[in-house]
């Protein structure tokens, strides 16, 4: 058996009287596409921060990429890779002065710089763009940008938050092979989306709700116990019943 | 009369660098339930934006309700409901009060139209006397639309009021919307969802500024010009590889369980023929079934149509 690049067991998050999270236990192993599903105010962000070592849990314990999130946080920042929707890339900077930007960040030196950046210009040709403002490209470019800085640093783990929210279907699609090609090289995937067609294509998927994992298991399994033919009915029988609504 | 037509507008930005909007026509009726359909940067809010006379096209003309965006601003801001898909309410005041507000600013009383809003209201009565600012994604979802349907308005303008919100949150608002629609009033709903576009009477499937195609769903389904089989097998990722690499494949996109596949020669021999390629590929347990389209297997072939029509 693998060693999980995350390891949770009973990890907790109260503010005050209420419990964002509640006792998450749960493993993601190299090179698995991990989905992380729930409704809104279900507290996927708050465990994600806390995967993330952003966020102290208030107990239970987790080890990420190797990592405790109590003693090591730092540790777990520099080891694995982050993106979201809404603040990836630096929108006034050049492709290449953000490819640049990550990979110094993520402590590359200057030699694997020029190696890196040139493979991931190729990879994702954008020979001709790289002297352009990150705000001039389409979308779907900054995005596949956003999630080839996030791995310039061959973390074991890249979290996704909402990669593809408002992509048309066709660079969505594009933006799952690369997701695809991150798991074939061993990198543990760990997304959440509100597309339910997505989490179909995820290894395992876990469904929160009011801050408990309420179902975990493959998406052919979960189908099964909940007797559905798609992900969307399965997500629907378990977030219908949530009490909190949030954000 | 119909209640909006937009004829050939148009709308650029930075002097005409970016093309937000190329020449759009469309007409939608009294009581219609139209979607704007499309991704990010297809010109959606910049539509609602130039039909709520908030801002002004570059080319064009468009009447909302017969009256001329330009000329009759006035009058259309007074028939009107606008729901930004930024939640643009004061987030100081109460529920109540922002309510009570927008029912003043348009001349009427929340009591006066009390019935329009009431089946949204009163998921959100409990919690009145809270801030805007302090509420939940899905009730400032609730009372933006409250607040835009206060003053009764016969065309309802929804910009993505569903993005960023769970599935089961979406069906909800949907049958808000069901409700509203069977009162009669006209709305123009805009949605990066292409699931949700079946939930319309008529759509307009947009990308870059650009309508790939209107119609009714229905109609657009039935127009998908060939025959899409759902084909699965135990190795997906290799699957969607090894098919993108064979030879009769016309167009191969994963699609949650399945992938969508259509064939070139499309017959009985060719489907043999490929199930016996996928066994000699390692591909065990298939499954190839024939399926009818989807509103997005029709917006994925637009668009591979465009960017080959236009070299991309």
């Amino acid at each position: 058996m693998q060693t999980p690049v995350i390891k949770t067991e009973k990890l907790t998050k109260r503010f005050g009287d209420f419990i964002a999270a509640k006792e998450l236990s749960f493993e993601v192993y190299p090179g698995e596409i991990f989905g992380f599903l729930g409704a809104n105010g279900a507290g996927k962000t708050t465990a994600m921060r806390m995967l993330c070592g952003l966020s102290k849990p208030s107990s239970g314990t987790a080890t990420i990429a190797g990592f405790d999130v109590y003693r090591s946080p730092n540790e777990i920042k520099k080891n694995i890779g982050y993106m979201s929707q809404k603040f990836s890339l630096h929108e006034d900077l050049t492709v290449m002065e953000n490819i640049r930007f990550y990979g110094g960040i993520y402590g590359l030196s200057n030699e694997q710089l020029k190696t890196k950046s040139a493979e991931l210009v190729e990879l994702l040709g954008l020979q001709n763009e790289t002297k352009k403002l990150v705000s001039e490209l389409p979308l779907g470019w900054k995005q596949k940008l956003a999630f080839s800085v996030a791995v310039i640093h061959q973390p074991k783990i890249v979290f996704l938050d909402e990669p593809t929210g408002g992509v048309d279907p066709v660079t969505r699609r594009q933006f799952w092979d690369l997701i695809y090609d991150a798991s074939d090289k061993g990198i543990a995937v760990f997304v959440t989306t509100h597309y339910m067609d997505e989490a179909e294509y995820c290894n395992r998927v876990s469904i929160m709700v009011d801050g408990n994992i309420e179902a975990l298991d493959t998406p052919v399994n979960l189908k099964k116990q909940f007797s559905v033919n798609s992900m969307e009915e399965v997500f629907y029988q378990l977030a219908r019943g949530a009490k909190r609504k949030a954000d | 009369m119909s209640a909006l037509v937009l004829n050939n507008l148009s709308k650029t930005y930075t002097k005409g660098a970016v093309i937000a909007v190329d020449n759009f026509s469309l007409k939608v009726e009294k009581g219609e339930l139209f979607g704007l359909i499309g991704p990010d940067g297809a010109g959606k809010t910049s539509i609602f934006r130039m039909l709520t006379t908030l801002l002004l096209p570059d080319g064009g003309s468009a009447t909302v309700d017969g009256y001329d965006i330009v000329k009759d601003y006035k009058a259309i801001r007074n028939r009107v409901g606008y729901m930004p898909g930024k939640f643009s309410l004061y987030q100081d005041m109460t529920i109540e009060e922002n309510l009570d507000f927008f029912a003043t600013v348009f001349g009427t009383t929340v009591q006066e139209n009390y019935e329009l809003i009431k089946d949204i209201y009163v998921q959100i009565e409990p919690f009145k006397d809270r801030r805007a600012g302090k509420l939940s994604g899905g009730m400032k979802q609730k009372l933006a639309l409250c607040c835009a349907l206060i003053h009764k308005p016969t065309v309802l303008f929804l910009d993505e009021p569903t993005t960023g919100v769970d599935s089961v949150s979406r069906k909800e608002f949907w049958e808000m919307l069901k409700r509203l629609k069977e009162q009669g009033i006209t709305i123009m709903v805009s949605t990066p969802y292409m699931d949700e576009a079946t939930l319309c009477d008529r759509i307009a499937l947009m990308q870059t500024g650009k309508i790939l195609s209107i119609d009714t769903p229905q109609n657009i389904i039935s127009a998908y010009p060939e025959n899409l089989y759902a084909i699965k097998s135990n190795k997906m990722f290799k699957l969607l590889k090894d098919l993108r690499q064979y030879e009769n494949t016309l167009s191969c996109f994963a699609f949650g369980e399945y992938l969508h596949l259509s064939l070139v020669n499309d017959t009985q021999t060719t489907l043999n023929e490929l199930n016996e390629w996928l066994k000699n590929n390692e591909h065990l347990n298939i499954e190839i079934k024939k399926i009818e389209a989807t509103i997005e297997d029709c917006f994925i072939k637009l668009l591979n149509t465009q960017n080959a029509n236009t070299g991309n």
